[in-house]
Parts: structure tokens; sequence; C-alpha cells
């Protein structure tokens, strides 16, 4: 681009932790700055503009409110990039989704629950076009920066579509059902380097699942290696739950 | 300025979250003067229903990713305790090593990113990188530092990966911790110096404001408490953490999705400060020096001065990680697994000092090892009510100045408190009605 590119941050329901890893690349930063104008990010200024090439956006949709705001976000915006689970799937958000809606209000709020308008939790794509989905919870920083440069260069940035099982084995890992416990790699789209599987703890299936992932078969694995049957699926409804309706028993 | 005042700040910038600051004065009369909470709510106690104990830190971690690292020990201690865990000696210095990467992460942001615009008068942190190069690169390396802490003993700064209830899924090696050890002391140490030297430069811009409120924070008898302790009022003295719900008493406003809190007054004050006015006699010479340097006074009142307080106990967490990761070594470390074979199946409480203040999780747990019932009390939800009693004794004080400096006085107390909405909603905007 001959021009800077002008970048919009934006957050919806959710925890800011995407936004924060931006301003965790301290020895990025000036470098990513030198190639973009940041015109909007109301977690870092003051700053409010009618226009912008690229929006980021964090969080997923959950009130009134946010539908406005994705509506004009998406007006304003050239390439609406989502950021992390909650914006590119639903994220953990979406798990109240699957009780029922007044029995969640009620749990938090009791008797003052009407106070506070609230609707399912919703992936950015619900609502209105997404260009391209930067995943994980948090984002997953080399994700972004391949997805940055490539939008700065003018290329298009490649969505990765296998497992984490994938890269796990690239990074010659032992098979985390070998150590005794379960695993979401499987069915979890990879562009993490396995960092979870790495230092030990499973895979939660933050990225989101694979297109066409075999969910049936996930079950048989989890539930041989120990899970009931609704403990499986509870897992895997931890990042997707709006993914896995339908196919949860 | 007239008596007749119309404030409305929507979605207040350079905080976490989404919040209002609304004031309106009428013939002289201060009608309103509150913070509107409007972040989106997201109701993770429903969410935490039935959820595997395996889960739950995963979960709460992921209420906000500024606090993640604090959420998630303080959920782990309310597990373990729940399920009857154990924890080893040195998951707990690793532990606490992570506390104090976090609470300097935070601590560093918040006075750097989020504050120190307004002691210049500017937008945001960017101009800065333009004028000032030397300090917004200082704060990012202080800022990296802290995080490599968090990316070396937890696998990620934000929402940490290893720390699983009884201990960890991987243990640093003695060569990080000692890398980590060389950058605290030779980097670190000068550039914190450097900080407060530059902090004493625009102390000046500080507003003159007192307002006394009771102040909360833990305490423990040996080190300046963060990883655990009793809760201590500066008005009724220790009570032990299991006693939380007397200390919080949490109630709804229907201008705020975030719960407040009062205990014996009709607001409280958490945070750096309140930690400051308990725990001052806790701290290193090197964070007592900066306090007198930054004009920092056991008993302080002034709201404002949190950020300050933040930055003088930064130093403590320098210094106190270069301690810990000594003890850590001196020990040897172990590739120990992480216990997880539950003894009981009940309720289990966890009480952290995390940047913004005390954070509280209770969950109870079924015999499937599953939650029955969570509750999670935040530190801004906390402070909502004192931020409120310092709006309506502030106003009044300020209401001879224009418009623009009332607005930027509200929008800086606010700021001061580091409030964390994303939290406590589990916000904010300025509102002036005419």
């Amino acid at each position: 681009m001959a021009n800077k590119p002008r970048v919009a941050i934006f957050d919806f329901t959710g925890c800011e932790g995407c936004e924060l890893n931006q301003l965790n690349f301290e020895d990025q930063l000036l470098d990513i700055l030198a190639h973009v104008d940041i015109v909007e990010w109301r977690e870092a200024m003051d700053d409010r503009v009618d226009e912008y090439d690229i929006a980021f956006v964090e969080g997923s949709l959950s009130t009134p409110d946010c539908i406005t705001r994705i509506n004009e976000v998406r007006r304003k915006a050239k390439v609406l990039v989502t950021l992390g689970a909650c914006a590119s799937q639903g994220g953990v958000n979406a798990m109240k989704n699957t009780q029922p809606i007044e029995d969640v209000r009620e749990e938090v709020y009791g008797q003052d629950k009407y106070l506070f308008p609230t609707l399912p939790a919703l992936p950015v794509s619900a609502v209105v076009k997404v260009d391209y989905a930067v995943r994980g919870c948090p984002m997953t920083q080399i994700e972004f920066l391949k997805v940055f440069t490539s939008l700065v260069m003018g290329k298009e940035p490649i969505e990765p579509d296998h497992a984490v099982c994938v890269e796990c084995k690239l990074r010659e890992n032992e098979c985390v059902f070998e150590k005794g416990m379960i695993c979401l790699g499987p069915v979890t789209r990879a562009g993490c380097d396995a960092h979870c599987t790495t230092v030990g703890q499973y895979c939660t299936g933050c990225r989101g699942l694979v297109s066409e992932p075999n969910l049936k078969g996930m079950e048989e694995i989890l539930t041989a290696h120990g899970l009931s049957v609704d403990e499986a699926w509870k897992r895997l409804e931890l990042y997707n739950a709006n993914q896995i309706e339908g196919v949860k028993p | 300025m007239s008596t007749n005042l119309d404030i409305k700040v929507k979605h207040l910038t350079r905080v976490e979250g989404h919040g209002n600051i609304v004031v309106n004065m009428k013939d002289g009369v201060l009608e309103k003067a509150q913070l509107d909470i409007v972040e989106a709510p997201r109701y993770f106690e429903a969410m935490l229903k039935g959820r595997s104990f395996h889960e739950a830190a995963i979960i709460t971690s992921r209420i906000c990713g500024i606090c993640s690292l604090g959420h998630q020990l303080t959920s782990l201690k309310a597990t373990e305790q729940a399920l009857g865990l154990e924890v080893s000696e040195q998951t707990v210095l690793l532990r606490k090593l992570l506390v104090h990467g976090a609470t300097l992460q935070s601590n560093v942001l918040h006075a750097y990113f989020l504050a120190a615009p307004d002691l210049l008068g500017v937008g945001s942190v960017f101009p800065l990188v333009g004028t000032h190069p030397e300090v917004v690169l200082r704060a990012l390396r202080m800022k990296r530092l802290a995080n490599d802490i968090g990316d070396v003993v937890s696998g990620r700064a934000v929402h940490p990966i290893t720390p699983v209830p009884g201990g960890f899924t991987h243990i640093p090696s003695e060569k990080e911790l000692l890398e980590i050890k060389r950058r605290l002391v030779e980097e670190m140490v000068p550039d914190y110096l450097a900080t407060v030297e530059t902090l004493k430069a625009l102390a000046g811009a500080i507003p003159a404001f007192e307002r006394d409120t009771e102040y909360i924070s833990l305490r423990s008898d040996g080190d300046y408490a963060l990883y655990d302790g009793d809760i201590c009022s500066t008005d009724t003295g220790r009570i032990a953490d299991g006693e939380y719900r007397k200390m919080t008493n949490e109630f709804i406003v229907p201008h705020s999705t975030s719960k407040h809190c009062k205990v014996s007054r009709s607001s409280y004050m958490v945070g750096a400060l309140a930690r400051w006015n308990n725990n001052h006699d806790r701290l290193c010479d090197v964070s007592m020096d900066a306090a007198e340097q930054l004009g920092l006074k056991p008993g302080c009142t002034n709201p404002y001065m949190n950020t300050i307080a933040q930055v003088v106990e930064a130093g403590h967490c320098a210094l106190d990680s270069v301690a810990i990761i000594d003890q850590l070594l001196d020990n040897g470390l172990k590739d120990e697994q992480p216990n997880q074979e539950p003894t009981k199946f009940g309720t289990g409480i966890g009480a952290t000092e995390v940047p913004r203040g005390i954070l509280y999780h209770e969950y109870a747990y079924d015999r499937q090892g599953r939650i029955t019932k969570a509750n999670c009390i935040i530190p801004t939800g906390q402070n909502l009510a004192n931020i409120d009693d310092d709006m309506k004794k502030l106003v009044p004080e300020i209401v001879d100045k224009t418009k623009e400096e009332i607005t930027l006085h509200l929008e800086m107390l606010v700021r001061a408190y580091d409030p964390c909405i994303s939290c406590s909603v589990h916000m904010l905007d300025v509102d002036f009605i005419e």
C-alpha cells in the first residue's frame, strides 16, 4: 500500500486480553506503528474517527448495543479482522447459550435481572461479513503478526485448516493422551504452534474447530480416555458452544 | 463556571472496559455524580456451573485479559481448598513470582500508557513515541521483562497455561530463571529508578484532593501481602479470608452492570493505595525511598495517589522477585507433577491481591468434582461505590473550573483507580447534566 493503512481497534463482549496482547508486542510495537496509523483505539487513546482501512474487532456480540456498533464498524471499515476466540467463534461467552437465558440472568443478578439486556453470545460473523480471523484465546501472537504483515503488504492472509496435532507432532511432543490426560488437538484448528501441549497442558480448543471436524470420533477418543459422554461434550463446549450446537447429543 | 453543570463522557478512554461518567448539577445543587458501568454482562458465575475442576481456572482467567493471572491463581486457591489439594513450597514460590511479574506489568502499563498522558496533557502514549522516545522505550523494556516472567513461569503472560490445580504442568529451567534474575538486576532496577525520577517531575500535575475512606487489602505477618493473607481494614482490623462476605456485601444498582460493595461506611477502596496504607511497613527500602521522593505518605487519603502507590510497590515486586528466584534455586528446582487427587469435595475460598485490589473466588463442588455454585468478587466492583463518593465530594470543590477542566479531573480520578471493567462486569464515560 502506498499510504499507511489506517487501523482502528474495537472491543465488544470479552476480556480485552487480545488487545492487551497487542500492547504486549514490546519488541515489535514501534515497528508496527511505523507501518500503520492507529486512528482509533479506546483502550489506549482518546481519538474517534469516521473511516479506516482495517478494523480489528475483539469480543463476541451479546447485547443490542453490540449489534448497532458492529454494523457501524463494518460500514466504516474496508477490511474487518476478528481477534480471538470470542469474536471469531463466540468463545467462552457462548457457554451461556447452552443454558436457558432467564436462568443465566437470575444466577448472577437475582431479581434485578431485567435491569440489563442480554442476547445469546454470537461471533462477529453471525451479524456482519468478516474478512479474516486471528484465532486463539488470547489471540495467537504469531498469527496476528502474519495476518498484519500480509495486509500491510497487500497480500491475502492464509488461514490454517489442519489440526493442532500436526503442529504438535512437528514439535516432537509426546502425545497428550499417552500421558493419561485428554486433549482436543485432533479437532482444533492449528496456527498456535501447539504451544499449550508443548508446556504440558492439554489443548482446550481455543482456536476453534477445523472445517468438517469428526466430532463423533472425538467423543469416542475422549470417552475411551475416561470422560463420560456428557463431560466430553462439556470440554468441547468450552470455546465452541456455537459450533457443536446440533451435533452435541 | 455556572452553578449548572451537565457532563456526560460516553465510553471513557484509556481504561479497560466500557463506562460513562455522568455529572448533573442544578442551581448549585449536585443531583448526580456517578460512574455508569455499561460493559456487557458475561454471566461467568452461571457459565461455571457444572464445569470440571480442571476447567475452573481456565474459564475464570477469561474474565479479564489484564488480570488473567490473578483470576487464575485465586481460582486455583479456591479449588485446592475445596478439594483438599496440598501444594508444594516450590509451587507457592513460583506463584508468588508470577504475582510479582503480573503486578509489575500491570502497574507499569497503567502508569506509563494510561495515566501519564494526562500528566503530560496528551491524548495517548503514541505522541510520546516522537517526543519522549527514551521514556517509551524504557516503559516497553520494563513491560517486556515483567511479561517474560509470565511467559517463562506460566507459559504465557495473558491467560497463563501451566498453573493448574495442585501445581504446574511445566517447571521453568534454572537457566531461564537465572536469565530473568540477571535482567531484573541489570535492567529493571535502573529502569525503575529512572521511572521514579520521571514521575517526580510530573507529580506536580496530580490533583490535590482528599477524602478519607475505609481501605481494605490483604495483610500477612511475613511479607508484603499479595498472594495470600488475612483481610485487613483500616476501620476494623484483620479478619480471616473465609469471612470475605462480611467484607464485601455486594449489592446491585441500576446504573451499573457491575455490582457495588460496602462494609463499615457507604464505600471502601481497594488497590495499591489500600495496600500501601495497610502494608507500607512490609515494603523494601527501594520502594520506601521511591515513596518519599514521590510524596506518598502512610495514611494517604488522595485517591489520585493510587498511581503513585502502584509505582512504589512495583520496586518491591522487582526486588522480591530476585529474592524468590534465589530461594527457588537454593532449594533446587524439582520436576514435580501437579497434585490432582481430591481428598474431599466441598467449598473453598481464594483471596489474592491483584493489581487493582483484593479478589475473591468461592466455589462449591459436587462429588464428581464439578462446580455447583460459584461467586467471584472483583476489585473494580468493590471500588465503584468509592469512585461515586469521590465524585460527589470532588465536583463541588472544583465547580469554579471550566467544564473541560472538571471533565479532565473526573476522567483522571476514574483512571487513577486503574479500573478494570471487563472484570467488574464480569467500564467508563463522563456525563455532566446542566
